[in-house]
């Protein structure tokens, strides 16, 4: 596999504020590549620096097989000489040019001849479904049109390498959805590297070939294909980041594991090492609830019917769950438990952390986990 | 995958920054910097004790207490009235608001000292025409009213000021989320108490805004009491730095006089604008709406027809009458006849049109020097805003604080830094020509410049500069593809800004003219002196219409960019 | 027993009628929410109720008591109602302390100082800001300024409170949080609430009952659990959760056909009808409606609507699937472990819950 960007080192400091401490990280030509992490958190400034419009401090970065930038070497490519395409959060389509004006410019820089210009312009302008709207203005387009006149301008001059910053965040949920397939769609047909930035996982999940996960430190905790970063987490953020999350407190005693500081042993297959203080991590989903049989007792602290899903709060012994149950499964086997009724706990999945491992991060587990 | 080629950006960046100060520091920094040298240097050492000296001259002492007298009056007089129209035209059910709304701001376009010349010919003690009518008609022993004094002074003040606060109040009144005030009706408050306890305290720091801008104008302003006052001996800090300067022809102490009084009103100005600016910051609430309905209206009831005749008479009597009665004045053949038709024509003002020399060069003065100025000042606006707004560079901090002294220094301290910058002293002689008047104008008004020019920047985000150059553009092509198209109608707003309040400036001027180079401003004042008050009103009716004119073509223009 | 009561109510601005003749009985105690999106007219109605728009026709009552009738000619001015209510943006008073500010109701009605000052303090500490009592309500963040704004409708001891999208400014996790607050003080005060918003799902657990409302006019009045389970309408179906409309006619002998736009009808089995359906004319319109999560993959052999997976993609949670069926799309949830065919494959699908709308 040919590496298309190559990151060795970066370091990325604002003042006193450091962003990047040496930072790695290596993309495969063809690939569709998220940078996933939440707010804050220093991805943005990665892109920026890979495009030309932020310095590090140190480092070296590569495209294709030109060093572009290297602050101990002296080398420094400006924007407009590194050969990429880019689409920006806020469109940043040029309000004062049509459509076609906005797409064609970099052809126009390029000196492409007219009759070429015209051809190529609106081939890339049907290519993303906005034949005919060529000679309006951006202030006669929606959010989702514009940041298709966005994307035909970053794909026009055949860049090998598009850099695409939370391009869908302003969009509506709608069309949010309908622009990710056709992201993935123009990546495979083209064959162009794209290298996305979000902080919407399930944007990442839908996109990407690979996902690297970012801590708000800037740190990268896992790089992975969507199904490994779900289903194998490297960490108890990781899998906070990507879904609703429950973490339960569980001390070992003798040969069995106690859930808080209760006396119900949990029965899932032993955590790999002798450790006293684990944390157990599972998803609403890998949880079934019933109101007997084998498993944690419990009693339900809230129950909301939320319409398609029936949402529990479950306390064990002083420490809380939440669950949920899809509202047609729940009156179809007669789930729809009241508040302060008594139920069964059982795992279809359980993942085991190192209690110290979870430390810091559990304000936003909390936070995250009420997210549904 | 085709290899890349290095190319740097060049370093435009310093080049920039580096004109920018330069004009700045040129144009503004060194004549304010020589008045405060001349001011605190007496024979090269610093001299404090002259300075209190000659502030403690009873005339100098005077026109400081008399430049407060009449800015507090006015502030305090202009907030009360434009505060109290703003809440009849936003918050009651007054009818003709948009038409009223419309009326209390044209006060804004007319130059104050025309207006304080027409309020002259009606209510100067003797040969006022309203003081004569009611002693002559209705046997009045003397004058009603003298309009040579404080109260007049600070009543036609307000009559021209009080725009200020009236559009921020009612600017903060319409943006204001209307549950604000709901939520106090729901709890059980009438809408009185309401506007008592809710709506006036929550716009209170837009009113002191608006309050401190017009205590700002008024300090400095020359024109409203060149007129009124100093017929009765009533000055303030420009009118007698202009008499100081204009009469004793230079003389060292005079100079000291006005540099001493020119550094209280950038000190005082300064100071003023540091409070604004702590009340927008610190004392602004968030009371901006998202989603709104209509805001609740007073029903007025019973106050409604005499509030009603009361707005209707307040725009007659201070907006149209002074208008109709400088074009009146205007088209009489002598002063004092009365306004019969056989008395009126249009010949003053074709004689000022074609005939008149004086008034035909000072017609062609202002106009050449405001669009020249104005051209001027907008390229060298949009520059310095750039550098301010969008640049990353070393060095913009000074930049910055040069940027904000335009905003700082009144008129009169601008004319003053300019003589004493631009006489020969330092090898270049402008004195008395035309070009004096152009230096000074664009020092005047960069601060327009800059405001319009950095608003629009503002608007241009920066990922769209980001966008072109990705798509390969260079710097400069970023520049001249996309910024100057994007920040156009920021220059165009500058330009107008400037070209039409040049045309009737009078503060500068006044104290920088020659015989050859007066302007309309200069030419309508001096003829009101001269006593060709007929000459002097036809111009300033010539002047009114130009300027009224001009401001309904903007009005059009950013209308329709608004509508876009 | 009701205690507020709507009787043919209309509101009309200008030709647009936003209100169309809405009647609505809430009772003492309870929670009403109504539901809809923008521009339904559910905004306009609890402004009507709340006095800070005239009825065109029609008239409120609170209890006994008429508050509003344009034919008798009588408006109860909003400071004399005696509500509380909560508005989406807030609407807390910058230049007050959070104390003043839930006082203000108080000391409009000249109470004792002492009363004030007990009512408040009741107030403050049903909503956790007897701690930030002194502060500016400025230095609260968005739950906090809500707090406050409950806390301040509160303190007069409302009979009824009128809540305006009051969660819809907050982020995901405090609308949550505060969304059980809010019937926590329900029970501890007793106020019946008349709550407007556009999230089904908070309408769904917070209400007793729910109106679902679309340009003006009532599509339903019901419990959460019933609108969940049989919605009156297609507006209704789609509203409450993600949706499928298949789009059908009745074929020759009442075999169900799909709509296509190029004109060949494909026939789909008649088992997929739910029990409810009713055989209607040759040719007749009718639609089949189903949920992305009521719908299972079955083996090709045993029947059920046969289709081709479009796209699909991973979503954590779940995966999500577009599958053509004829001419028409259908969308499939299933949970990330389930087994489920791939891109391009032919699928069978049997609709769990499906729903018959003519």
């Amino acid at each position: 596999m040919e590496e298309i960007i190559k990151i060795e080192g970066i370091v990325k400091n604002y003042g006193k504020h450091n962003v990047h401490g040496g930072l790695d990280l290596a993309v495969q030509k063809g690939e569709c590549f998220t940078l996933l992490g939440p707010s804050g958190c220093g991805k943005t400034v990665l892109l920026r620096l890979i495009a030309g419009f932020e310095q590090p401090d140190a480092g070296r970065i590569s495209i294709g097989d030109t060093v572009v930038t290297d602050p101990a070497g002296g080398v420094n490519f400006s924007p407009d000489s590194r050969g990429i395409g880019m689409v920006f959060q806020d469109y940043a389509v040029w309000p004062h040019m049509t459509v076609f004006d906005n797409v064609t410019y970099p052809l126009k820089l390029a000196g492409v001849a007219k009759d070429e210009m015209t051809k190529r312009g609106m081939e890339t302008i049907a290519m993303v479904g906005m034949e005919g709207l060529d000679k309006r203005l951006p202030s006669e387009l929606s959010g989702g049109q514009q940041q298709r006149v966005a994307l035909a301008r970053a794909l026009i001059a055949k860049p090998s390498l598009m850099l695409l910053d939370e391009p869908l965040t302003n969009l509506d949920a709608n069309l949010r959805e309908e622009m990710r397939f056709e992201i993935k769609e123009l990546q495979r047909k083209l064959d162009i590297t794209v290298l996305y930035v979000t902080h919407d996982q399930e944007v990442a999940l839908a996109i990407s070939d690979r996902i690297a996960i970012m801590d708000d430190k800037g740190k990268i905790r896992q790089i992975g294909s969507p199904w490994d970063i779900f289903e194998s987490p490297a960490d108890p953020f990781v899998f906070s980041f990507m879904g609703i999350a429950n973490f339960l407190p569980v001390k070992r005693s003798g040969g069995d594991y106690l859930v808080g500081d209760g006396k119900q042993v949990i029965n899932w297959k032993k955590p790999s090492n002798d450790s006293s203080d684990w944390v157990a991590g599972f998803r609403p989903s890998d949880v079934e609830i019933t109101h007997g049989g084998e498993g944690l007792r419990g009693t339900i602290k809230r129950a909301s019917f939320l319409g398609a899903t029936m949402d529990y709060l479950v306390d064990i012994d002083g420490t809380h769950l939440r669950t949920s149950v899809e509202t047609h499964v729940a009156l179809a086997k007669d789930l729809m438990f009241k508040d302060e009724e008594s139920c069964v706990i059982s795992f279809r999945n359980l993942l085991w952390f190192d209690a110290e491992s979870l430390k810091g991060i559990e304000q936003q587990v909390e936070g995250r986990g009420a997210q549904a | 995958m085709k290899s890349l080629q290095q190319r740097h950006d060049f370093g435009i960046a310093p080049v920039i920054l580096f004109l920018s100060i330069a004009i700045l520091v040129i144009v503004v920094a060194v004549p304010v910097l020589l008045i405060l040298f001349n001011a605190f240097w007496v024979d090269g050492t610093f001299n404090l004790a002259d300075v209190v000296k000659v502030i403690s001259e009873p005339d100098t002492y005077q026109a400081l207490i008399n430049s407060l007298i009449i800015s507090t009056g006015t502030t305090i007089g202009s907030t009360i009235v434009g505060t109290f129209f703003a809440w009849l035209v936003t918050r009651t059910d007054i009818p003709y608001k948009g038409f009223m709304k419309a009326m209390f701001l044209v006060p804004f376009m007319l130059p104050s000292f025309i207006g304080a010349m027409a309020w002259k010919m009606l209510l100067s003690p003797r040969a006022g025409f309203i003081n004569r009518f009611f002693m002559r008609e209705l046997g009045f022993d003397g004058p009603i009213f003298n309009i040579y004094s404080y109260a007049g002074i600070i009543l036609v003040e307000i009559m021209y000021l009080f725009p200020f606060v009236f559009i921020q109040v009612c600017g903060a009144l319409e943006r204001m989320d209307p549950t604000l005030e709901e939520s106090a009706r729901i709890s059980g408050a009438g809408l009185f108490t309401i506007t008592r306890k809710i709506t006036i305290p929550l716009v209170l720091p837009s009113i002191l805004s608006g309050a401190l801008l017009i205590m700002l104008y008024s300090m400095a302003h020359f024109g409203t009491v060149a007129v009124l006052g100093i017929e009765n001996g009533i000055f303030n800090i420009p009118t007698l730095i202009y008499q100081r300067i204009h009469q004793s022809a230079g003389s060292f102490a005079s100079i000291r006089t006005g540099t001493v009084l020119a550094t209280v009103l950038v000190i005082t100005a300064a100071f003023i604008l540091w409070l604004q600016g702590k009340i927008l910051t610190h004392g602004h609430y968030q009371i901006i709406a998202g989603k709104s309905f209509r805001p609740m209206e007073l029903k007025l009831r019973a106050l409604k027809a005499p509030l009603f005749i009361f707005c209707v008479a307040y725009i007659a009597f201070t907006i149209v009458l002074p208008t109709v009665v400088i074009f009146l004045v205007g088209g009489l053949k002598t002063y004092g006849l009365p306004f019969t038709w056989e008395n009126l024509s249009l010949n003053n003002y074709k004689f000022i049109l074609f005939d008149y020399k004086l008034t035909r060069d000072a017609i062609w003065n202002s106009v050449t020097l405001g669009f020249s100025a104005a051209i001027i000042t907008m390229f060298a606006g949009v520059m310095i805003s750039y550098v301010i707004v969008k640049m990353k560079v070393r060095g913009k901090g000074i930049l910055e604080f040069l940027g904000m002294l335009p905003f700082s220094v009144p008129g009169s301290v601008i004319a003053l830094g300019v003589i004493l910058a631009w006489s020969g002293k330092y090898g270049v002689n402008l004195y008395n020509t035309v070009w004096i008047i152009l230096v000074a104008y664009i020092a005047r008004y960069m601060a327009f410049s800059l405001r319009a020019n950095s608003a629009a920047l503002e608007q241009v985000h920066d990922s769209l500069m980001e966008a072109a150059r990705v798509c390969g553009a260079s710097m400069w092509q970023t520049l001249k593809d996309i910024v100057l198209p994007l920040v156009r109608p920021g220059m165009i707003a500058a330009f107008f800004l400037i070209f039409l309040p040049s045309l009737r400036e009078l503060t500068v001027s006044i104290m920088l003219y020659s015989p050859t180079t007066r302007t309309i401003g200069v030419a309508i004042y001096t003829l009101n002196e001269d006593g060709e008050t007929v000459m002097s009103a036809a111009l300033a009716g010539i002047a009114l219409i130009l300027i009224v004119v001009g401001q309904t073509l903007i009005n059009r223009f950013t209308a329709r960019k608004g509508a876009k | 027993m009701s205690h507020v009561r709507l009787v043919n109510v209309t509101k009309k601005f200008g030709d647009v009628t936003a209100v169309n003749n809405l009647n609505l009985e809430i009772g003492k105690g309870e929670c009403f929410s109504m539901l809809g999106p923008s521009g339904c007219g559910k905004t306009t109605t609890l402004r009507m109720v709340a006095g800070f728009e005239d009825l065109s026709e029609g008239e409120v009552y609170v209890g006994d008591r008429l508050i509003s009738s344009p034919a008798k000619n009588y408006y109860l001015p909003p400071e004399k109602r005696d509500f509380g209510m909560v508005f989406q943006a807030f609407a807390v008073w910058p230049h007050l302390s959070v104390y003043e500010n839930v006082a203000f109701p108080l000391r409009i009605r000249k109470l004792p100082a002492t009363e004030i000052d007990k009512r408040t303090k009741d107030a403050l500490a049903s909503t956790n800001l007897l701690s930030a009592a002194k502060d500016s309500p400025e230095n609260l963040s968005g739950g906090g300024k809500q707090r406050v704004a409950l806390a301040r409708a509160l303190a007069i001891n409302p009979d009824v409170m009128l809540l305006d999208e009051p969660l819809s400014s907050l982020d995901p996790h405090l609308r949550e949080e505060m969304r059980f607050e809010i019937k926590d003080l329900q029970r501890q005060y007793g106020f019946s609430i008349l709550y407007v918003t556009h999230d089904q799902a908070e309408a769904m657990a917070l209400s007793d009952r729910i109106l679902v409302m679309k340009l003006g006019v009532v599509q339903q009045i019901d419990t959460p659990l019933n609108v969940y389970n049989k919605p009156a309408n297609k507006f209704v179906f789609s509203f409450i959760g993600l949706s499928n409309f298949l789009e059908l006619v009745w074929g020759v002998n009442g075999a169900p056909t799909l709509k296509s736009e190029d004109g060949t009808p494909s026939s789909v089995p008649a088992d997929i009808l739910p029990s409810d359906a009713v055989c209607g004319a040759q040719g007749a319109s009718f639609s089949i409606a189903s949920r992305p999560y009521e719908i299972d993959f079955v083996a090709p052999d045993s029947g059920g609507l046969k289709g081709v997976v479009s796209r699909k993609s991973f979503l954590g949670e779940i995966i999500d699937y577009q599958i053509k069926v004829g001419g028409q799309e259908l969308r499939v949830q299933k949970g990330r472990r389930a087994p489920g065919p791939e891109v391009g494959e032919t699928c069978a699908l049997r609709l769990l819950r499906p729903f018959f709308y003519q």
